[in-house]
């Protein structure tokens, strides 16, 4: 109301002023605010929320590209939970969450913690861990499917027949495939976690540790008592960050088992591998999109959970 | 006094030696596979099974080969194009956005933000199916923006431009004001040039996101012509007999560009990837 009241008292002689000229500054303001926001409204409306809608409606409907969609109900749901397939695929998809996420984890702080305190070779040796991280995970699967070969092609069979030890299948075996699937993620994203994890320790005062160590703390108790709790907002964002990485794990999988993706035998297929063949092999959109549904539904708890683990600490 | 000592005397104790070994180490395995991937890339076929890292005779006749046949360079220039120009449209709108919700005082600002955070919720595998299908409706299936227009602008980036904006003080944007500079060339040219080092920021994560992205690419093209470098090499499967030093040449040629990059800007990427984490 206000704006409109102030450019009133500044117009009355002015007839000839064009009404831009008669807004006020606020409504000036707000006018451009709109402008400036237009296309990223359009944008964000017909791109991000319109099509999340439309999966919701999608997934309750039997669409199949070539008929139009007719509603029926939760069916698609009540396929999925019936299908032994989506089970084995949901195991598989918090099997890589729960080793993926403790093990990268873990391995990031100790190199951060330690390379935090090497001053020689230090952008070095930062520079290794960080190499893959800006690597494609096409063409790293290609790579690490080598690796993999048994011999006389693969390097880490020739390396255990070189320790005398027996060969071993990997990818081949199901048993086997979705660890071998799991070490180049980690290996992929430990250098992002590393460099986070380095900001983290970088961003505590250094006048907490040099009072500790005036009280004669040892090393393991400061880092115990100081630096890990002072780092908590990092490790939680990363935890998060991570969690959701390995839930929408795909690349890795798709690229490292490209001629039976996901096998052998689904032991390697996460969620969003089902999802793609469902939908992109099948055509079964309506079926796919249930199951995106669901992959959003496990998201959305995983954020939620560390909404409120933040919350309880600040 | 006495802690600077104590921290000199430190670095030569026995237990930082080992450190910096385990470190060193735990570096160069790190390192080993795209060691591995370029001293196969210079072997011939003969040699592919001698597994010692130095090639006892390296040659570059596999690069030629590649990059003679031309598909290659066209995926290469495919994702060219495509991360530049997505990663342009970024900069721009992000920070438009960014400003606007940091520096505007308008009815509804709070709840435009909180809409925009809200889509980094939303999994990008829920929104493919209704992408394919608004494309193939729109006849954008299999082509250049096809690829791009779901990436044009991003929540992340527009939430770490707020962030920066919110640093910039109004006054510098109230005195281009009042010497009658309108409101667009107070963004661009006033404000713009005061978060340079989140632009850039911005600019690395969305650059080697789209270089390296594959789920969206790998759905919307068809046609070889149209595939991004990432859908190019994850094809070389379906070739029947597998040359390894071949495909380790076509891994290795779509990993230099990011190394190159990370070689020439390694601070500016590291700084960048800190600041992402610490603001995001």
């Amino acid at each position: 109301m206000t704006p409109e009241r102030a450019a009133e008292g500044l117009v009355p002689e002015a007839k000839s002023l064009r009404l831009w000229d008669r807004l006020g500054i606020k409504t000036k303001q707000a006018v451009w605010a709109w402008i400036f926001l237009a296309l990223p409204i359009a944008f964000y409306v017909g791109i991000r929320f319109y099509p999340t809608a439309q999966a919701f409606w999608l997934s309750l409907t039997d669409w199949n590209l070539l008929r139009p969609p007719n509603f029926v109900g939760l069916r698609n749901y009540a396929k999925m939970f019936a299908d032994p397939v989506f089970w084995k695929v949901f195991q598989n998809t918090f099997l890589y969450l729960i080793l993926g996420t403790p093990i990268s984890l873990v391995l990031a702080f100790f190199i951060a913690w330690n390379l935090d305190r090497v001053r020689f070779m230090h952008g070095f040796i930062r520079a290794l861990y960080f190499l893959p991280f800006l690597t494609t995970a096409a063409a790293m699967g290609w790579v690490w499917r080598w690796f993999y070969q048994p011999l006389p092609i693969g390097a880490i069979n020739g390396f255990l027949s070189w320790l005398g030890l027996a060969q071993q299948p990997f990818l081949r075996s199901t048993t086997q495939a979705l660890p071998a699937v799991l070490v180049p993620a980690i290996w992929a994203g430990l250098g992002f976690q590393v460099i986070i994890f380095l900001a983290g320790l970088r961003a505590i005062p250094q006048t907490y540790f040099e009072a500790a160590r005036i009280d004669g703390l040892g090393e393991w108790a400061i880092l115990r008592k100081i630096t890990l709790p002072l780092l908590k907002p990092t490790t939680v964002f990363l935890v998060v960050f991570s969690s959701i990485g390995f839930l929408r794990i795909f690349d890795q999988v798709y690229n490292m088992t490209t001629n039976d993706p996901g096998g052998p035998l689904n032991a390697t297929k996460p969620l969003v591998l089902m999802i793609y063949q469902t939908a992109f092999s099948s055509y079964q959109m309506g079926y796919a999109a249930a199951q995106t549904v669901v992959l959003f539904t496990i998201l959305l708890i995983v954020s939620l959970i560390q909404l409120y683990v933040m919350r309880e600490k600040t | 006094m006495s802690a600077g000592l104590e921290a000199s005397g430190r670095l030569i104790r026995p237990g930082r030696i080992l450190a910096w070994t385990l470190l060193f180490i735990g570096g160069l395995i790190m390192a080993t596979p795209l060691l591995y991937m370029f001293s196969t890339s210079l072997k011939t076929s003969g040699q592919v099974y001698d597994l010692r890292l130095i090639p006892t005779d390296p040659t570059l006749k596999n690069y030629v080969e590649v990059l003679k046949d031309g598909r290659f360079l066209r995926w290469f220039l495919n994702s060219l194009l495509i991360a530049t120009a997505v990663t342009l449209s970024n900069l721009i709108f992000d920070s438009l956005v960014g400003y606007t919700l940091a520096k505007f005082r308008f009815r509804g600002r709070a709840f435009v933000f909180i809409a925009i955070l809200s889509t980094l919720m939303i999994p990008t595998e829920m929104l493919v199916i209704p992408w394919y299908l608004m494309s193939s409706q729109f006849g954008w299936l299999d082509s250049y923006w096809g690829i791009m227009f779901p990436g044009m602008m991003s929540a992340f980036g527009a939430f770490l431009m707020k962030q920066f904006f919110e640093t910039v003080p109004d006054d510098f944007l109230e005195a281009a004001r009042v010497d009658g500079l309108g409101e667009f060339a107070i963004w661009w040219r006033i404000a713009m040039p005061m978060v340079t080092p989140a632009l850039s920021a911005l600019a690395i994560f969305s650059f080697l996101g789209n270089w390296t992205a594959f789920f969206w690419p790998l759905i919307v093209t068809t046609s070889r012509d149209l595939y991004t470098l990432p859908v190019g090499i994850s094809s070389f499967s379906a070739e029947s007999s597998i040359r390894w030093e071949m495909i380790m040449t076509g891994a290795a040629l779509g990993t230099i560009p990011t190394l190159a990059l990370f070689l020439v800007l390694q601070r500016y990427i590291v700084r960048g990837v800190m600041l992402a984490g610490l603001k995001g």
